[in-house]
Formats: C-alpha cells, structure tokens, sequence
C-alpha cells in the first residue's frame, strides 16, 4: 500500500464521531456573514442596510484577483455592515442578517433529493460557475477553486488527486460525507476531471476508514477515470504535496506548485461542493462540521451554514461546555487553531469544532534540545526544526530563509515528535512570517 | 661557495623587486581615512545600539564626519553630552534636542483588562500578534511578553508581573527606539520627557468603536473626543476613535486628565492634586497612583 516517503507520525486516531450521521443544524436567529472567508482579499459587501436577502443571494463580490463570492447563507434582512471579531479576535469586514424562519431560498436552486447526473459545461464555463458560485478548497486552506482550475496555458494537467484522507485525527466530516454522499461525489470529480481534461482521477483515501473505501469504491466502478487508492495511514497525508507524492511518487520541488509536476488536488468536500454548484446551482453556503471531543456527552456531524456562530453549535449540539475544558478548537488537534472568541461566526474553512480537555490542553514544560534529531525524521518536508527554532530565537532571519524556512507546511510533526517538548512550530511559524515581511521589504 | 652568493643575489633583487610592486600597489590604492572618524568614535558610547539608524558607532562617527555638522544626526544613547564632545569635534554647535523617554501606550493591567483567554504558546509578543487577539481580546494592547524588554540594551524595560505591562526605568532609558522596532504593535512611542520630566499622554492604541473598547479593557479610549475640546491648546486629535496628544504642542495643564471618563489619559511624575472634598472619586486617585509608578 502507498503512502510518502519522508518523514510523517502516528498521532492517536480518536475518530469517535464516525457514526454520527449528517444532521440539519437548525437557523440562528442572527448570522453574521464574514467577507474573508476564504485564503486573499476580502469580497465587497454588494448589499445596503434594510435589504431583504433569500438564501445563496450574492452578498459580497469578488473584486480582487484571489477572492471568492460571498453568498448569503440565511434569508432575512441586512441588519447592518461593519466589522466583526473572528474566532482568533481580529477585527474583519462582515455582513450582520436578522434571519428570517420562513427560510426562502432563491429560485434558481435545485433543491430537490433528486441527483442530476448530466453536466454538458465545457471547461470554461465550468471554471465560470466555481467562481461565481464561490467555491474554495474545503480542506482547511481554503483556496479559490476557481483559480486552482483555471491552469495557464505552458502548464499541463496530469492527475486530479481528490484529498479524502482526513490524516487529521478527531475529524469524521469527510469520513460522513463519502458514507453519505458517494454519488454526489463522483459527479463532483467527473465534472472537475472534465475541467482539467485528465484521463484518472485518483481518490485518496487512509485505509483506516474500510467503509468509506467500500462505499467509493463500488460507486467509482459506475464511472469512467475514477480510481479509489487506500493508503497507509500515517500523518500528513492529507497534506497536498505529501499526497502527490505518495499516489503518484512525484515530488513538488521547493517554492513550486503542484501543476508544476501536474498535479491538481482537490478535498472530497469540495468535489461534493462542486456537484451542488454545477448540478444544482447551489452556491457554498453550507459546511459540514464535526462536533467531537473526548469528555463531551454526545458526537455529531452537521450541516452548517456559515455565519452560525460557535456558541450557537456547541449550545445546540452540547447545551453546555463540559467544566474541565481546556480550549475549543477549530479544525483538527494537529493544524487547527484554538478559538478565542466562542462568538465569532464560522466560516467557509471550518471543518470541526474540537472540544479539548483542561489537562490534554495545557503544554508541557520546555527543556533544552538534546540534539536527538526526532524533529528532523518526523520532518515530512525534510527540513530541520531544531535549526529553524535556534536561528528564529537569535532572529537570525535569513539564514533560516536560505534553509528553505518557507517550505514548512506547518504539520506540527516536529513539535508533534519533539521529547523536550520545545515549541518548534511556533518558532518556524514566526520565522516565516517575519521571512516574508524580510522579502517583501526587499520587492520594494 | 658561490652557492651561497648566487641565492643572496637572487633573494636580493627578488625582495627589490617586491618592494617596488608593493609600494606602487599600495600608491595606487591608498586609501585616506579621516583620522576624526576614529577620534568621534572614541566619544561616542559604543553600546550599537542602532538608535541612530546606523549600523552602529563606527557608522555613525562615519556619517558625522562625511556631513560636517550635526544636522539630522542624533545618538540617542549619548544625549546632550556626547552630542557636546562630537560638535566640539566637528567645530559645529550642537543641535538643540528636548531629551526624550519612552512611553508605553497600554492601560491593559490585570484589573483594567481581565484575561478571557490563556496563551501557553512561545513567549515572543511577534508571535502571539500573528496568532490572536491577545489574552484579554484587545487586539491593540499590549500581550505582556516581553519583547521590548528583550530588546532594551540598557536594562531600561521590564514587564511588571502584577500588571502584566513593560515598565520603563526613567534613568536608564535613553530613548534609542529599539523597544519601539520591538513591539509589534506600536504601542511605545518615544516622547518627550517634559519639563520637570512631568508629561501628559493617552495610554491606549484601540481604534475599536467605544462600546467595543471597553468589552475588552474598562480603560480604553472611546474616542469620545472630551479631551480634544478641552484642551486649549488644541493639543490633541481623535483620529479612528483614538485621541493623541501631540507632545510638542502640550503644555502639562492636564484639564483632559481630569476630564476622561475611562482614565486613559495618564500624567506622570506631577505632585498629587490638592484634594478638593467631593471633587475626585476615590477610584480616580488610585488610578494616577498606579500610573505614576507606571511610568
């Protein structure tokens, strides 16, 4: 069985929401909609005050090169627009809805159960719709899908990888949705393997979800050019370039992008996300989320609309947070962040809401390093941490940049692996950052 | 024994030779240095700071004597003194500089701007500013690790445990900026020391609307703008909900002080206020006090 060459670690599964079916999350009675929900510039709110919205209602336009569209999620009227605090605290342009119950959706949706299973779009108008419908990568980074493709012209599209491996551990959104919407999903690949104009589509999924890979494996067999590959699990798979690597042995050089080795990768989320754009005319306004943690009383997956805050979710879903917890995180245990403001709205990125126990949560004391070297074998980019952690401490800045600082894919393996349990990802973290800040000084 | 005489011979032109390369060498390239470079290097203090915004002494005694006066250039480490020795050295007279001092631009204590949230990650402020908000949801107040502190050669700056704020050591700060490149946010500013060392500024950095100031500090500026129509001197400006006060045009009356309504506006080193009865609620007079040994 495949998986990718360097580095990577085990971290403990706890995959206990996988039974927990895809529930409806009922409406707030306020949403606030953010404008940056997505990885570049902020969309343009393209409502007033007073307006009255329908669901999938275009509320934020795309200006700018790498933006998304923004669609209202709620049917109501604009309360207000001005700035709201996200879940890290930072203060972001967003859309404030008093959500009306009667739920009216725009008229040009397909709501109906039934699957549409032919799309005669040519690639171009495919591309078109993505990036009105404002689909993004759902797998964390939330990418404009559009911009991933539409390839230039010298660049050449060999593989369409979709990312089902979910290496994360606690998250079961993907697991559910392939359970629960194989079909869907390999329409969604067809049409994005149709826009690339690719002969295989491979879907990768860890070969610790048997069912899943039952389940899309005797769904691929009624589709032309989709191949279902089980891989070892090991974390970081569900990484971009560690799955390019471990389906198809190719290896994205430092400082590249996957078509440069021709390989396009999307999340299976988004391939659902795409069935529900071109097939049904929906427009992503919906999620599904993971509510999961270790001490609390009942596991679920929802679907979300963004704009719902976090308190609403865990009031719904928990009534109340369990007295021991330590901190709520969005996404999962290794890559996510935790939440420091509970009423911030959820987003078009959000994938989890990870309830953590007080005393899994709080660090462990920091030593010295002992030069053992453990960061650098977990390292699945093949960098050395415990160099990166030194340089950034003495802000010896550009050496860690002339030691390829900036290919970190921020995994969290080093710190995942390290005995002395130094914060490496935080140093390499600040090491890129103030890296970047060094090179865009040196552009102007 | 004409072996021997043969290598001397050899040996002589050889090295006549050399010697005339040498000299045309060092002829051609002769490199002529200001002997006044090393004698300003001598006065200045030697710390490299960077105060100047040279690469250190050397550079700056370089910049001196390529100038020929002292316009525009200042060592903030070596002050009046050192700028005294240097302009004597130049033959200039030396420019006229108020003598400046840090200020930290943050009222966020422990009391003021209780802590919502725990930060457990590494204690660098550049890290914590890239992450979130900070612990008390002020995302333009100060995240208490320490980076000023860090960056001060003099020993000047510490973070207060019981308030979790840098404080700054009048004495030994001599105003070279480097906490103000340290911190993230901007909330040190170099101001003048005043007359007196008294002096009068707005500590806070929230350009939040009021309401939303307050949620995360009860000591925020609002922005309410009491004190810009107060002063006389039209000192002050409200520019995104936050007041400054210009410190070059402030006379130290401190009519904004008492007119605050959160306390934002802190004044230091002044006498305590003659207490009138009623006049000054009791909370207000603690807060000075903590201010004045604040600063």
């Amino acid at each position: 069985m495949k998986t990718f060459a360097m580095g990577g670690v085990h971290p403990e599964e706890n995959k206990i929401s996988t039974n927990a079916v895809i529930e409806e999350f009922p409406l707030p009675k306020t949403a606030v909609i953010l404008m940056t929900q997505h990885l570049g510039a902020p969309a343009t709110p393209c409502v007033a005050k007073g307006d009255t919205v329908k669901v999938g209602q275009l509320i934020g336009k795309a200006e700018a090169f790498m933006c998304a569209n923004v669609h209202s999620p709620f049917s109501g009227t604009v309360a207000k627009i001005d700035i709201c605090k996200d879940a890290f605290g930072l203060a972001k342009p967003a859309v404030y809805i008093n959500v009306d119950e009667n739920d009216v959706w725009e008229e040009s949706i397909d709501r109906t159960p039934d699957i549409v299973r032919q799309c005669d779009l040519d690639p171009k108008q495919i591309v078109d719709k993505l990036k009105e419908m404002g689909i993004v990568g759902l797998g964390g980074a939330t990418f404009p899908t559009h911009i991933k493709y539409n390839i230039a012209p010298d660049k050449k599209a060999e593989y369409l990888i979709i990312n089902a491996v979910e290496c994360e551990p606690y998250l079961t959104s993907d697991h559910r949705v392939m359970m629960e919407h194989a079909e869907e999903i390999c329409i969604g690949v067809s049409i994005l393997r149709k826009c690339l104009g690719v002969p295989n589509a491979y879907i990768g999924i860890e070969n610790n979800k048997p069912e899943p890979i039952a389940v899309m494996k005797k769904m691929a067999a009624n589709f032309e050019g989709i191949i279902v590959e089980p891989l070892k699990v090991k974390y970081p798979q569900g990484a971009e370039k560690q799955l390019i690597n471990a389906i198809t042995g190719r290896c994205v050089p430092s400082g590249k992008l996957p078509i440069d080795v021709g390989c396009v990768v999307s999340n299976v989320g988004t391939a659902y996300a795409v069935y529900e754009a071109i097939q049904k005319n929906k427009p992503l306004i919906e999620n599904i989320l993971t509510v999961t943690g270790k001490k609390i009383q009942s596991q679920h997956n929802y679907h979300v609309r963004f704009g719902t805050t976090y308190s609403d979710i865990i009031a719904h879903a928990l009534g109340e947070l369990p007295e021991t917890t330590g901190k709520v995180i969005s996404g999962g245990p290794m890559m996510g962040k935790a939440v420091s403001n509970l009423d911030a709205p959820t987003t078009k990125g959000a994938s989890s809401v990870l309830v953590i126990d007080a005393d899994e949560a709080v660090r462990a004391t920091e030593s010295n390093c002992i030069r053992c070297g453990k960061c650098m074998n977990a390292c699945p980019m093949g960098l050395e941490p415990y160099l990166f952690s030194a340089l950034v401490r003495n802000r010896r800045i550009e050496e860690a940049g002339a030691h390829n600082i900036l290919d970190c894919i921020e995994c969290g393996c080093c710190f995942f692996s390290c005995p002395a349990n130094k914060p490496l990802l935080d140093e390499i973290r600040l090491g890129k950052n103030l890296y970047r800040g060094i090179l865009m000084a040196k552009k102007k | 024994m004409s072996g021997i005489w043969s290598a001397v011979l050899v040996l002589s032109i050889t090295g006549a030779v050399f010697a005339v390369v040498l000299y045309i060498v060092a002829q051609k390239f002769k490199v002529v240095e200001d002997p006044l470079i090393d004698e300003i290097n001598e006065v200045l203090p030697g710390a490299n700071c960077g105060g100047c915004g040279k690469a250190g002494c050397r550079a700056m005694a370089e910049a001196f004597v390529k100038q020929g006066n002292m316009d525009g250039l200042k060592c903030p480490a070596g002050g009046d003194e050192v700028a005294k020795k240097v302009a004597a050295l130049l033959g200039c007279t030396p420019a006229e500089t108020l003598p400046q001092v840090a200020v930290v631009r943050c009222n966020g204590t422990c009391t003021n701007a209780p802590v919502k949230t725990k930060y457990d990650g590494l204690e660098d402020c550049a890290f914590a500013n890239s992450l979130y908000s900070g612990e008390s949801g002020c995302a333009f107040g100060c995240l208490g690790l320490g980076n000023c502190a860090k960056a001060c050669q003099f020993d000047a700056l510490t973070v207060d445990k019981e308030t979790g704020l840098p404080v700054v050591d009048e004495e030994k700060c001599v105003a070279c900026g480097a906490c103000v490149k340290a911190c993230p946010r901007g909330i040190i500013e170099l101001r003048n020391k005043g007359p007196k060392n008294r002096r009068v500024f707005v500590a806070c950095r929230n350009k939040e609307k009021g309401g939303d100031a307050r949620k995360s500090c009860s000591a925020a500026c609002i922005g309410c703008g009491k004190c810009a129509k107060t002063c006389p001197f039209g000192a002050i400006t409200v520019e995104n909900n936050l007041a400054y006060i210009d410190f070059n045009v402030c006379k130290s009356c401190r009519k904004c002080v008492a007119e605050c309504p959160t306390g934002a506006i802190h004044d230091v080193n002044f006498p305590p206020r003659v207490e009138k009865p009623v006049e000054q609620p009791a909370p207000q007079a603690t807060n000075a006090e903590a201010q004045g040994t604040q600063a």
